[in-house]
């Protein structure tokens, strides 16, 4: 089960946290279901840390990845 | 699920019984494959069926007498099929050559005499075993008998083939033996391990055998015992004569003997199923036309074509009362039997995929099943109790139930929950409970109702809005059913434990089940006491959809049609109405689940009469209108909605209408009938959004209520926590209120929020990530 940098589209690094008025950098993210925890490169504010999950990821792999970890 | 368990589950479903032709066949011809494949032109097929089962087929083909027409269900619709006929025409195909199967060498000897269907079945049964066989023949050449007495149906070469197919297991010949010699039979027996005797082709005189009644020799079938210890008999006479089938399948019994006994095994025990047999399979011959046979236009049988014809009218028996009407059975690919092995494994599994997940979930729970099975198998015990369990044991899919458990948390919360005397009145005659669907859906109507009923009945009309438990009772959570039913009855005990008016047939399924000291009756009945006048609407006859909560509630449908009928309102009955009505899709939470199947349901369910339905389920209707299908809920014909000019055009209110409706039901009933101000709206609440129809129907079909994209907005702005787009100046920001977490894209206009997007997503970003 892999969610690698693939899930990044050149378009998600332009966004900017508001809080900090930076562009969103991919960044090693722990993201967690039903207590299995895996590793992500994800677009992330490099000041505060904000994350963004895109619609494509939400409901792509992410939905898949959470349907099988149910099933377990 | 323990193993004895699943064992009752699958042995209730008869689907895998043998068909009726297969069990009345002493040698279990598949005779419904055969004509499967018969009428499919595939001969070769046809072939492959009748070398599973039949010994020596190029004979026994030819001259089979086909004791199975006498059970074969066609013969109740027409004729039965002419199974010799078909078997007849199939082995006039040239045989498929089949690699012979390695055969495994006994020491152990034994003496077949005479070369009869039966002595020749038992021949290569018992050289296929690999034991070593000699047929000792009296006559001048192997089979000479059964030659000279079949010789106008089995041409030579189609006998000469089946004899080399035998010689090929290295069974040994002994023609012109001294049967008839004094002291045969104690020599061979000296000299082998076991004798058959292929009586067929002996004189039964003169053997050891016990005699009936009549004289003549028996050796009870399926044993084929003789009188002597390790002499074994057949081609004796069938239950109606001599038989060809008969004497063959002797000849298997006799060789399965001979085998037990010299592996010490007893030649008797467990036998049920060898000869004929009672099956269970179920065929429904409703709707099935009458078909006489197929008349062979040559006498000596059928050509292909006759034949194909012939094997057509099979019925292809199968049971699949339940298939044939559940379109959840039917779309999994298989039938109860199977699905209880599926859950059953799927319960066992301790690592790996659950497969079963979705199987256990999606069924409605409607009890259909039950009521078309010959042997009332019911799914939706099954899986009730299984979901019970998964919920027990942590293994329930959270996304599984979760949509609907959240609603019914709503409705038992301060927006909704609501119990009250009737203004003015101490104490309550009576209570009316709408239910929480009949208020998200039609609020207004909820209101008429109960005004009619306060302006109607003596002695108090209480209200109470509240949420049965339904959804966790349907989700397998214990736990929040009690909760749920406690807080119901907290509520009911404080009104003085009045006797309920109800609307909704679920919750009154539910309370007769877990509350069944709660006295109720129908708001229908009251309806038609208070002779509620009606207007029949114009467009002609309804089509009457009852909801699957009714189904052994013959009383409540009669007086939906009585009271309806009564006004002047004609209906239809669709073919699956009354106690074989079919759920809407949301019972059991099957919309929740399994969304696909839940619309295709109530999509079928609508095409079932070009007519406007006509429901008295709140959520029967709405999902009727969901599908487009015209409906009206009875409740339109004694209180329309003023101003509404086509009832049963109506749109079904969306997730977070529903919502809306209850909650400003429950603030304006307390305002207007008891003085009495709504509690205030959470600060959230009053983010004002402006969603456009494309992304309200998103956000429908995402099950994202406007409550959740408000949250959002609100912490966001709260916070500042949230992403900006330069291009676009769009904000995009997330909140996780339960165990999903909900995106929103958005702009600020005017006082509120433009949604632009929504999504959602289950899987959670670990705090304490910040570079």
């Amino acid at each position: 089960m892999s969610m690698n940098t693939e899930n990044i589209r050149p378009g998600d690094l332009e966004w900017t946290c508001c809080n900090c008025g930076r562009k969103l950098e991919p960044a090693p993210v722990v993201v967690e279901y039903l207590g299995n925890e895996f590793t992500a490169e994800l677009p992330r504010c490099p000041s505060c840390g904000l994350v963004m999950i895109t619609e494509e990821l939400a409901l792509g792999k992410m939905a898949e990845v959470e349907h099988i970890l149910e099933d377990k | 699920m323990e193993q004895n368990e699943l064992r009752q589950w699958e042995s209730r479903c008869i689907e895998e019984q043998a068909p009726w032709c297969a069990a009345a066949c002493p040698l279990h011809v598949d005779a419904r494959s055969l004509c499967a494949r018969t009428a499919a032109g595939d001969w070769a097929g046809a072939w492959q069926v009748l070398l599973r089962t039949m010994p020596l087929p190029g004979v026994l083909g030819r001259i089979c007498d086909a004791p199975c027409r006498e059970r074969c269900k066609r013969g109740e619709a027409g004729e039965a099929i002419a199974i010799h006929l078909l078997e007849r025409a199939c082995v006039g195909h040239a045989r498929p050559r089949r690699k012979p199967a390695p055969v495994p060498s006994k020491p152990q000897r034994i003496m077949v005499v005479g070369s009869g269907l039966s002595g020749l079945s038992a021949a290569g049964e018992l050289a296929r075993k690999g034991y070593q066989v000699t047929v000792h023949e009296p006559g001048e050449s192997l089979a000479q008998g059964l030659r000279e007495q079949y010789a106008a149906q089995v041409p030579d070469e189609a006998l000469d083939l089946e004899l080399d197919l035998l010689l090929k297991l290295k069974i040994k010949v002994e023609t012109r033996a001294p049967v008839d010699e004094p002291g045969f039979l104690d020599r061979m027996l000296e000299s082998c391990d076991g004798v058959f005797l292929s009586l067929d082709a002996l004189d039964p005189e003169g053997w050891p055998l016990e005699r009936g009644e009549d004289g003549r020799p028996v050796a009870a079938w399926p044993v084929q015992a003789t009188a002597r210890e390790g002499v074994f008999a057949g081609g004796l006479s069938g239950p109606d004569g001599f038989s060809p089938v008969w004497a063959a399948a002797q000849g298997r019994w006799g060789a399965a003997s001979l085998d037990r006994w010299l592996q010490g095994v007893s030649p008797g025990a467990a036998r049920e199923k060898d000869g004929p047999f009672e099956t269970r399979l179920y065929i429904s011959l409703k709707g099935v036309e009458p078909l006489p046979k197929v008349q062979p236009a040559e006498p000596e049988g059928y050509d292909d074509q006759e034949a194909i014809q012939e094997a057509g009218r099979c019925l292809q028996c199968h049971c699949l009362e339940c298939v044939k009407v559940c379109p959840y059975l039917e779309s999994f690919g298989a039938y109860p039997k199977k699905y209880a092995r599926e859950i059953y494994n799927n319960q066992s599994i301790v690592m790996g995929a659950r497969q079963a997940n979705k199987l256990i979930n999606s069924c409605s729970l409607c009890g259909l099943c039950e009521t078309v099975c010959p042997e009332d198998f019911a799914m939706q015990d099954l899986c009730l109790t299984v979901r019970r369990d998964m919920v027990q044991k942590g293994k329930m899919p959270p996304s599984a139930h979760e949509f609907a458990l959240l609603d019914m948390e709503f409705s038992l919360g301060q927006e909704f929950r609501l119990a009250k005397h009737q203004p003015g009145h101490e104490a309550s005659a009576a209570l009316f409970y709408p239910g929480c669907q009949l208020a998200a859906s039609a609020p207004s109507q909820v209101r008429a109702v109960y005004g009619h009923l306060c302006a109607s009945l003596q002695g108090g009309v209480g209200l109470m809005l509240a949420c049965c438990g339904a959804p966790a009772f349907w989700a397998g959570q214990e736990a929040k059913l009690a909760s749920a039913l406690e807080a119901w009855r907290a509520g009911w005990e404080a009104l003085g434990s009045p006797p309920l008016i109800m609307a909704c047939s679920s919750c009154a399924e539910v309370f007769r089940r877990h509350l069944p000291e709660v006295e109720q009756r129908f708001l229908w009945e009251v309806l038609a006491e208070t002779g509620m006048e009606i207007k029949a609407p114009a467009n002609g006859p309804l089509a009457m959809h009852d909801p699957c909560t009714t189904r052994h509630h013959a009383d409540i449908q009669q007086t939906v049609r009585g009271v309806v009928g009564r006004a002047g309102v004609e209906l239809e009955e669709l073919r699956l109405g009354r106690e074989l009505t079919e759920c809407c899709g949301y019972g059991g939470l099957m919309s929740t689940a399994n969304p696909e199947l839940a619309q295709e349901v109530i999509t079928r369910r609508g095409g079932q009469s070009q007519r406007d339905y006509l429901a008295y389920c709140a959520v029967c209707r709405d999902r009727l209108a969901q599908v487009g299908k015209r409906a009206l809920h009875a409740l339109d014909l004694f209180f329309p909605v003023p101003g509404e000019e086509d009832p049963a055009a109506r749109p079904s209110p969306g997730w977070s209408q529903r919502r809306e409706n209850r909650a400003r039901l429950k603030a304006e009933l307390l305002r207007d009938l008891w003085g009495e101000e709504a509690p205030a709206m959470q600060a959230h609440r009053q983010v004002e959004l402006l969603i456009a129809p494309e992304v309200a129907e998103l956000m429908e079909r995402r099950r994202i209520l406007i409550e959740d994209i408000q949250k959002v907005i609100f912490e966001a702005e709260a916070q500042g926590n949230k992403l900006c787009h330069p291009q676009t100046g769009h904000f995009l920001a997330s909140f996780r209120p339960y165990k999903a977490v909900f995106w929103v894209e958005y702009t600020p206009e005017g006082e509120g929020f433009r949604v632009h997007n929504a999504y959602a997503h289950r899987m959670k970003v670990k705090v304490g990530a910040k570079p």
